[in-house]
């Protein structure tokens, strides 16, 4: 799915990365738990998340995750949208709560991904 | 271990928005050194972790990576409280973070795991009030 496929199905506003919208992403996960994302995400290109500062943003950019979407209208500050815009990391936001941009996106054909258990 | 390249840092441990900075930067020094994606996102997350855990249970420290012909090293140290059962802080779930860090994202319990899950090999010292160092090694198969 194009970047620009999300915004369209969220509704959503580009904060950071217009030349970046035609990119091709497969997967997706949704969560406001850093701490999970950096654990169970594997692959993933997308990050839909309510929490907004700028460990978000580092969180993306360690995973080489390419978009972040923030939900229910968030609006993610000044230093994050230079920090995004630095990794080069296109920023989204979308009125729409998490469950359902999650769903949207989900039954669009955006999947999520096997649940990977850390085996440490 | 014939060393190449080495990145000093102080991790400032006042400000939760700063945690990662480190992280960010050496992600962008092994992106020029023209290692493979999976060795820089390995190196990355796992410093990531040991940066935040500096920051929220040590009041920062000091983070050091190393980068030789055969391995990265990241070395992170401390002044903090130390960890007193590294055995148990080393299990998936285990987290002493506060209410106020799970709001910001972080405290599940997950970092220390995930450090070794994503290194060679992990290695911790420490010493109850005294503090922590942590050695991670990730091989370069080149
Ligand atoms: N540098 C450190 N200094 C003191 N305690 C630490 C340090 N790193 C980790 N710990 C302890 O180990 C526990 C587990 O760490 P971790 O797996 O990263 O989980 P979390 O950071 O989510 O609590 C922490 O809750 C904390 O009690
Ligand atoms: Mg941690």
């Amino acid at each position: 799915m194009k970047i620009c496929k999300i915004q369209e199905l969220l509704d959503a506003r580009v904060l950071v990365g217009e030349e970046d919208l035609g990119k091709h992403v497969y997967s997706a996960c949704g969560s406001d738990m850093m701490s999970d994302v950096l654990a169970f995400v594997k692959d993933q290109a997308v990050l839909v998340t309510g929490l907004v500062n700028v460990q978000v943003i580092r969180t993306a950019e360690m995973m080489d995750m390419v978009c972040v979407v923030f939900v229910r209208d968030k609006q993610p500050t000044e230093e994050m949208l230079r920090l995004a815009k630095e990794c080069g990391i296109v920023v989204l936001a979308s009125k729409k709560r998490m469950y359902e941009a999650c769903g949207i996106l989900y039954s669009n054909g955006l999947v999520g991904n096997k649940l990977k258990e850390p085996t440490a | 271990m014939s060393e190449v390249l080495s990145f000093h840092f102080d991790v400032d441990g006042n400000d939760f928005t700063c945690a990662g900075q480190a992280s960010v930067q050496v992600k962008k020094n092994l992106r020029r050194l023209g290692l493979s994606p999976e060795t820089i996102r390995r190196v990355s997350i796992a410093m990531y972790e040991g940066e935040i855990n500096m920051v929220i249970h040590a009041g920062g420290g000091h983070a050091e990576v190393r980068v030789a012909q055969d391995a990265i090293e990241i070395i992170l140290e401390d002044k903090g409280p130390g960890i007193a059962d590294i055995e148990k802080a080393m299990q998936a779930g285990y987290s002493t973070a506060p209410d106020t860090i799970r709001s910001l994202g972080f405290g599940a319990g997950m970092g220390l795991p995930n450090m070794k899950r994503y290194t060679d090999s992990l290695d911790i010292q420490s010493t109850v009030g005294v503090g922590t160092r942590i050695v991670m090694r990730v091989n370069l198969d080149n």
